[in-house]
């Protein structure tokens, strides 16, 4: 600074490299309030349901915008019943993509294999919901659902899975497709955690005679665990909040009275989409609100939870190289 | 290995036999559970392009049947009535253009911020968590935040208020390709600057970002694919409109959220519109996203 006083011309004043300055960190700040307005202007306007209900309102399975009774349960369940089916389908196929594009794929397929995969999360979400409801769905129906259920009905407990009509909209249907949407993302942490696993520790155990399945299992996914499990929950956050997909296929039903995964339910995110904007001012919109705000919450948490995951990773590596 | 060829035979005549197949038989039985394991990864992969082109395929050949140059010039229809999407094209076109200018500055800076002011700062650490959490957060909360802070003080749905959503969802994007990209430069670069009298803001403006001027662009379309096919937040923002609308203050009608209301609906003529407007997002979302690789690519 005394140097830049002591020349006679000085091109730019200081001013400008302050402006510029206080312009980057007020743009970070901003990203900072904003986290803060969304929580904010969400509890407020959740504020008459969070009031009137309290935390029971997660336990109430009463939808009911005549007599303006609000519980959340039928969505919440709604929502953790088609995470979990994504996440069974999605976990293991993503581990599969993830070995064959780092221990098996020869070098040049492994970029458009790669790419083609990841454009499957390019796909906006609309298209899988279109897709879903027109094309897989009524295939899901005939091909499997009713398959199912003529080899399951009496069987105790799983007969009650398959129970209801087998329309092809439902659980089943927006689970399965939150697996196909979320598979890209599962894939590609889990393959981008792979490729930091020591080629010197792979090759220590190729070198003493293990095949490509015991390399992947016993050294690359020990070694890889916080992260494959961070990009696990990555999954999970998506398929939590996804909207337009499940909204298409899950049948917007708001009952809860049968564990069947063919029945049409209805997740927090497709009650948003279609009661929100004809919902009237007051209580019924304050619940939805506060179904937002529950979202949001979920996925913070696991979103938080997956960051500090492949944190860890990141700083193990660090330490052990 | 070598240890099994030397010490066999000093154990005897019978037992080398009996051991050498043992461990034939765990071989085959461990190269079996390979095989199995390769197999299933082989598969795996298999599963997941098998939707990709299931999915492509089936929007192609239904897309380009209701394809029309009617639906490229006409309104939106109402049931069974002739019509394209013309108003809800240029509603997207908008909104999305808008939403790109808005956010792309602001996530610029933050980025910049992030790469060149505050590399490990609580500031920083925080923010690129903050942003991390904003990129993967459910859309649909954007749109209730933002009815929250502009639909409803004012009591109107507005293109204004979807256009925000859509920069909310745009920042977060930006800053992370920005900063990932700036920090790729080689720091080699900014000290010639420097020591040349150079000011900071230059420096960054001339130099560093210049030079990472192909994977900030590569953002900034990745962001433009990201908000093109977003319904979402513009359910219960921008609504929609049957007619061509230039007011901001005014609900307007855009792609996604069109094509959310015609493929619900029974009525043929506007699932086969429906079918179209798929068929284009789709289009401009993958050569966007195409676009963005190819950039990167031959810059690396």
């Amino acid at each position: 600074m005394a140097q830049s006083l002591s020349l006679k011309r000085p091109r730019s004043g200081p001013w400008a490299d302050q402006l510029f300055g206080h312009l980057a960190k007020g743009s970070a700040f901003l990203t900072l309030g904003l986290l803060v307005a969304i929580l904010g202007s969400l509890t407020i306007s959740a504020w008459p349901a969070i009031e009137k209900y309290g935390l029971s309102f997660l336990a109430n399975t009463a939808w009911d915008p005549v007599k303006e009774e609000f519980g959340g349960l039928v969505m919440i369940y709604g929502t953790i019943a088609t995470s979990v089916i994504a996440l069974v389908i999605a976990v293991p196929v993503s581990f599969g993509i993830a070995m064959f594009l780092t221990e098996l794929s020869p070098a040049w397929l492994k970029r458009p294999l790669g790419t083609a995969i990841e454009l499957l999360a390019a796909i906006p979400s609309i298209v899988y919901g279109m897709w879903g409801l027109l094309v897989f769905g009524p295939v899901l129906a005939t091909y499997v659902q009713q398959p199912l259920q003529g080899l399951l009905t009496g069987v105790p407990f799983l007969g009650a899975l398959v129970s209801g009509a087998p329309v092809g909209i439902g659980i089943l249907s927006a689970g399965i497709i939150l697996a196909i949407m979320i598979i890209p993302f599962i894939s590609s942490v889990m393959r981008d955690v792979f490729e930091v696993t020591p080629a010197l520790l792979k090759e220590s155990a190729y070198g003493l005679g293990a095949t490509t399945w015991e390399v992947v299992s016993k050294v690359v996914l020990p070694y890889t665990k916080a992260g494959v499990v961070g990009g696990i929950m990555l999954g999970l956050g998506r398929a939590i909040g996804e909207t337009m997909a499940v909204t298409f296929v899950i049948g917007n039903f708001n009952q809860l009275d049968s564990l069947s995964l063919f029945q049409a339910a209805n997740s927090i995110t497709s009650a948003l989409a279609n009661e929100f904007a004809e919902a009237g001012q007051g209580l019924h919109q304050a619940a939805l609100m506060y179904l937002g705000l529950v979202l949001f919450f979920i996925t913070f948490v696991i979103l938080s939870l997956s960051k500090l995951l492949l944190a860890q990773l990141r700083k193990g590596e660090g330490a052990k190289t | 290995m070598s240890d099994t060829t030397t010490t066999a035979p000093s154990a005897g005549r019978t037992s080398p036999n009996a051991a050498y197949a043992a461990r034939a038989q765990r071989f085959a039985s461990r190269k079996r559970v390979d095989q199995l394991a390769t197999g299933l990864a082989l598969l795996a992969m298999a599963f997941g392009l098998f939707w990709l082109f299931w999915i492509l395929i089936q929007t192609v050949v239904l897309g380009i049947a209701g394809l029309s140059f009617a639906t490229l010039t006409e309104m939106t229809p109402g049931p069974n009535e002739e019509g394209g999407l013309a108003n809800a094209i240029y509603g997207s076109c908008l909104m999305v253009g808008l939403a790109t200018f808005v956010g792309t500055p602001i996530g610029i800076m933050a980025g910049i911020y992030l790469a060149e002011f505050d590399r490990t700062g609580w500031l920083a650490n925080v923010t690129r968590f903050v942003n991390d959490i904003l990129l993967s957060a459910p859309s649909i909360v954007i749109g209730l935040f933002v009815y929250a802070i502009a639909v409803n003080p004012v009591h109107t749905f507005s293109a204004f208020a979807g256009v925000l959503a859509l920069a909310l969802i745009v920042i977060p994007v930006v800053i992370r390709t920005t900063e990932n990209m700036l920090q790729l430069v080689p720091p080699g670069l900014r000290e010639a600057a420097y020591a040349l009298g150079s000011p900071k803001w230059k420096v960054i403006i001339s130099i560093t970002l210049k030079s990472a001027r192909a994977g900030v662009i590569t953002g900034v379309l990745l962001a433009v694919a990201r908000i093109a096919g977003e319904t979402a937040p513009l359910l219960f923002t921008a609504l929609s409109n049957q007619f061509w609308t230039s007011s901001l203050g005014q609900p307007m009608a855009s792609l996604p959220v069109t094509i959310f209301k015609f493929a619900m609906s029974p009525y043929e003529n506007w699932q086969k519109l429906a079918w179209a407007g798929v068929f284009l997002i789709t289009l401009a979302v993958l050569a966007l996203n195409i676009a963005a690789r190819v950039l990167t690519r031959t810059k690396n």
